[in-house]
C-alpha cells in the first residue's frame, strides 16, 4: 500500500505527535450523556444485563479474594475497575463468536453465561472442572460457550485468533473472534505477528487491549514509548480505536460497530480501552511498593460501575433497592456455590495421563500404572485429602 | 558468617558483581524498583540507577536479543527471564543467536558476557504454566552452559562465575526453595568454579545423581537407605553443560550402581544423557541397570502434583530395587 504514498520535497520526519489517537466518550464523570455525545442504540435489557454483569463480577472477585485469604483457594485474580472494559466489549458481540482472552476477563465468561457454580469447579480445582484441574485457578474455558481456555504465556492467544477468524471467515459463518489482552502483553513478539497476520490476511477479528497502567509493576510508561497501544493498529494497516474504558456506552458502541466492521470488510479491528486495574496484580502481588493510594484513590472515583449506574437510575431503568438486592443475592449466591463446590471430590488420578494426546501412548500408561503400585505403597502420604475419591478408585484398580 | 537463604544469596551475587564491574547491567520484567517477582534484585536499582538495573517491556526474545547485543558490545547483561516457563520465546535468540555467536563469526564477535537467570520447577501449585523444568532443551544446545545451585553458598559462588564466564549461560534457580534453603554465605566475592559436580556425602553402594531442588530429595532418600544399611553417595551436577562425566564416573566405578533423578519429564531428560554416557564408561563396573526418576511424560499438572512429582519416597523405592536387582 506504500503506493499511496504522495511525493514531497520538505525533509522532514514524522512526528509521533503526528498522530495521536483521541478517546471515545459518551458518558461524563457522573454518568450523564456528554453534550455532543450519541447515545448508541441500547435496549432496556441489554443495558441491565450488563449492568447486572458487572455488578456480578465485583461480588465474584471480592468474595474470591476473601476466599484466598482464608485458604480456601490458592490464587485468584481480579477485574476490579476494568469490569465496564470487558463487560461493555463482549456485549458487543453474538453468543457464536469466538473468545480468546488474556485471564482479567471473567466478566465476559459471565456475561456468555458461566454459573457460579462453573466458577467455583474451577477455582477449586474439583472434579466439574472443565480443565480437570490441571490449571492454576482463573484458566476458565468454556467450549459450550465459545471461550477458548486461558494459557498463562502471555500474547500466544493474538496470532492464534486471527487464525481463527480467518477459519470462520473460510466456513462461511457470520461470526468473528474477539480477542482481549493487555498492554503489558502487547510488547510480545506475538502481538506484532498476531496483528500483521489477521492484516495481511484480512481477519475478521476484533482485538481489545486493556490499557490499564499497568503490568504487574510496570507503569505502560516503562512499557512503550508512544501513544499507547492503537497507533500501533495503523501502522499494520488496522482500523483503530481508543475509548474511555470506564465508559459503559463508549465501549459498547465501539465494540457493536468494530463487530460490524470487521465482518462487513473481513478486517482485523483494534479497540484500546483506557481503564486502571484498581486490585493488585492478583492475590500473589501487593502494589504498595510500587504505587501510592492516592493515584489509585482517583481512579476508584471513576468507577465504572458507579457511572453506569448513575445513567441507569437517570432514565428510570434501576433503583436503589433493586441494587441493594441485587447484590445481596449475588452474594448468598456465590458463597452457596463455593460451600457446595468445596465439598467436590478432585478430578480422578487417571486424568493424570488423559488428554496429553487423544489417547495415552503405552509408555504413559505403564508410568501410570508404576505410579499405582508406588502410591500403593504409600497410601497415606498421597491420600492427603479424604474427599479425594480419585484417589481411592485408582487405588482398587491396583488392589 | 551471615546466614541468608538461597534468594538474598542470588541478590548478594548480583550486587557484588555490579559493585566490582561497572559493566554489569541487570535487566528484566519487573526487575526495577519493584525488585522482581521473587525480589530476586531488591535494591539494585536503588543502589546503581536505573541506567543498570531496568524493567524491560514483557518481551523475552527482545530481553534476550537486547542483552546479546549488550554483551557483543562489551557489556556484561544478566537478563532475568521472570519464569523459566517463559523463556521460549527467546528460544530463537538462545539458540541461534547467543550459543553460536563466538563460532559462526570465527570468534570474532561473541556475547559471552551474557546470563540468563530463571526460576524454575515444582512444588509451588503452579500447575502447567510456572512449574515447568526447561534445562533439556538447553543442554541441547553446544555454545550455551548451564547451571542450577542448590544451596545459597552455591547460588552465589556460582552466579558469580556465570556472570564471569566468557560464555552464555542460563542460570536456572530453584524457585520452591528460594526461601526454604538457608546456609552460610560469605559477604565477599566468591567463586565456584562451572562443571565441577559436588560430591555432598560419601558413599559405598549406590551413586544418586541430581541437582537443583532436587537434591534435597535425594538426600532425604538417602537418609532412609542409610536405615536399611545402604551407603548412597551423593552427587550435586552443578553445571548440566559441560557436565562433570570425570567425577560421576569415579563414583559408578566405586559404587556400580546409579540413579539420577529430575523434576522434568523423564523422555528426554537430561538423566537420559548421563545415562547413557556412564554406561559407555562404566560398563563393566556396573551391577544393576542404571535407574531414572523423573517427571512423568505429561505436562506438568496442578492437583495431582504431588503424585506426579519425583519425590524422595520413589528415589527411596529405586535405591532399594537397584541394590536388589
Ligand atoms: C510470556 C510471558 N512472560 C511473562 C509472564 C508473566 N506475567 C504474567 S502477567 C504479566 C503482566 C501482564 O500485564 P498486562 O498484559 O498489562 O495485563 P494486566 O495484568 O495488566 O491485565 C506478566 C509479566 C507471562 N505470563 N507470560
Amino acid at each position: 500500500m506504500t503506493a499511496k504514498s504522495k511525493q514531497t520535497d520538505v525533509l522532514r520526519f514524522t512526528e509521533t505527535t503526528d498522530l495521536t489517537i483521541p478517546t471515545l466518550r459518551i458518558l461524563d464523570a457522573d454518568g450523564k450523556l456528554r453534550k455532543n455525545a450519541h447515545e448508541p442504540v441500547i435496549d432496556k435489557a441489554t443495558a441491565l444485563k450488563i449492568y447486572e454483569n458487572m455488578a456480578y463480577i465485583r461480588v465474584l472477585d471480592e468474595r474470591m479474594l476473601a476466599a484466598q485469604r482464608q485458604g480456601r483457594l490458592s490464587f485468584y485474580l481480579t477485574c476490579t475497575g476494568e469490569e465496564a472494559s470487558v463487560v461493555g466489549s463482549i456485549a458487543g458481540f453474538k453468543s457464536h463468536d469466538m473468545v480468546m482472552s488474556q485471564y482479567r476477563e471473567q466478566a465476559a465468561l459471565r456475561y456468555r453465561g458461566f454459573s457460579s457454580e462453573q466458577f467455583m469447579n474451577q477455582l477449586l480445582s474439583n472434579d466439574l472442572d472443565f480443565g480437570k484441574g490441571r490449571q492454576m485457578p482463573i484458566h476458565y474455558g468454556s467450549h459450550e460457550l465459545n471461550y477458548m481456555t486461558i494459557s498463562s504465556p502471555l500474547a500466544t492467544q493474538i496470532p492464534q485468533a486471527a487464525g481463527y477468524a480467518y477459519g470462520q471467515k473460510l466456513a462461511g459463518k457470520d461470526a468473528c473472534t474477539i480477542c482481549y489482552f493487555g498492554d503489558g502483553a502487547a510488547s510480545e513478539g506475538d502481538f506484532h505477528a498476531g496483528l500483521n497476520m489477521a492484516a495481511v490476511s484480512n481477519c475478521p477479528v476484533v482485538f481489545v487491549v486493556r490499557n490499564n497502567g499497568y503490568a504487574i509493576s510496570t507503569p505502560t510508561s516503562e512499557q512503550f514509548a508512544g501513544d499507547g497501544i492503537a497507533p500501533r493498529g495503523i501502522g499494520y494497516g488496522i482500523s483503530s480505536i481508543r475509548v474511555d474504558g470506564n465508559d459503559i456506552l463508549a465501549v459498547y458502541a465501539a465494540s457493536v460497530e468494530a463487530r460490524r466492521l470487521a465482518l462487513q470488510t473481513n478486517a482485523p479491528v483494534i479497540i484500546e480501552t483506557m481503564s486502571y486495574r484498581l486490585g493488585a496484580h492478583s492475590t500473589s502481588d501487593d502494589p504498595s511498593s510500587y504505587r501510592n493510594a492516592d493515584e489509585e484513590e482517583i481512579w476508584r472515583q471513576k468507577d465504572p460501575i458507579l457511572r453506569m449506574k448513575k445513567w441507569l437510575l437517570d432514565k428510570g431503568w434501576w433503583s436503589d433497592q433493586q441494587d441493594h438486592q441485587l447484590k445481596t443475592q449475588y452474594k448468598k449466591e456465590i458463597l452457596d456455590a463455593l460451600k457446595s463446590q468445596e465439598k467436590r471430590p478432585s478430578p480422578p488420578l487417571s486424568d493424570l495421563i488423559t488428554d496429553v494426546y487423544k489417547t495415552p501412548p503405552l509408555h504413559l500408561r505403564q508410568q501410570y500404572t508404576e505410579l499405582l503400585n508406588h502410591i500403593a505403597k504409600y497410601p497415606d502420604h498421597y491420600l492427603p485429602n479424604p474427599n479425594n475419591s480419585g484417589h481411592q478408585s485408582a487405588l482398587t484398580q491396583v488392589n | 558468617m551471615p546466614q541468608i537463604n538461597l534468594l538474598q544469596a542470588v541478590n548478594s551475587a548480583l550486587d557484588t558483581a555490579m559493585a566490582h564491574d561497572p559493566r554489569v547491567i541487570c535487566l528484566g520484567q519487573d526487575i526495577g524498583q519493584f525488585g522482581g517477582v521473587f525480589r530476586a534484585t531488591s535494591k539494585l536499582q536503588e543502589k546503581y540507577g536505573k541506567q543498570r538495573c531496568f524493567n524491560t517491556p514483557i518481551t523475552e526474545q527482545g530481553i534476550v536479543g537486547f542483552s546479546i547485543g549488550l554483551a557483543a558490545q562489551g557489556s556484561i547483561a544478566v537478563a532475568e527471564i521472570q519464569f523459566a516457563d517463559y523463556i521460549f520465546p527467546a528460544f530463537d535468540q538462545i539458540v541461534n543467536e547467543a550459543a553460536k555467536f563466538r563460532y559462526r563469526s570465527g570468534d570474532q564477535f561473541n556475547c559471552g558476557g551474557l546470563t540468563i537467570r530463571t526460576p524454575y520447577g515444582g512444588g509451588i501449585a503452579g500447575g502447567l504454566y510456572h512449574s515447568q523444568s526447561p534445562e533439556a532443551y538447553f543442554c541441547h544446545t553446544p555454545g550455551l552452559k548451564v547451571v542450577i545451585p542448590s544451596t545459597a553458598y552455591q547460588a552465589k559462588g556460582l552466579l558469580l562465575s556465570a556472570i564471569r564466564d566468557p560464555d552464555p549461560v542460563i542460570f536456572f534457580e530453584p524457585k520452591a526453595i528460594y526461601r526454604a534453603e538457608v546456609g552460610e554465605v560469605p559477604d565477599d566475592d566468591y567463586e565456584i568454579p562451572l562443571g565441577v559436580a559436588e560430591v555432598v556425602t560419601e558413599g559405598a553402594d549406590i551413586t544418586l545423581v541430581g541437582w537443583g531442588a532436587q537434591m534435597h530429595q535425594l538426600h532425604r532418600a538417602a537418609k532412609m537407605a542409610l536405615q536399611d544399611g545402604i551407603s548412597c553417595e551423593v552427587i550435586d551436577l552443578r553445571t548440566l553443560l559441560p557436565w562433570d562425566l570425570e567425577t560421576v564416573a569415579a563414583s559408578v566405578n566405586k559404587t556400580g550402581r546409579l540413579i539420577i533423578s529430575h523434576e522434568a519429564p523423564r523422555t528426554g531428560g537430561f538423566a537420559g544423557e548421563i545415562s547413557a554416557a556412564v554406561q559407555e564408561q562404566c560398563f563393566l563396573s556396573l551391577e544393576s541397570p542404571i535407574m531414572r526418576v523423573a517427571g512423568m511424560d505429561t505436562p506438568f499438572p496442578l492437583v495431582f502434583e504431588k503424585e506426579y512429582l519425583p519425590d524422595y519416597l520413589k528415589v527411596y523405592e529405586a535405591i532399594k530395587q537397584s541394590v536388589n536387582f
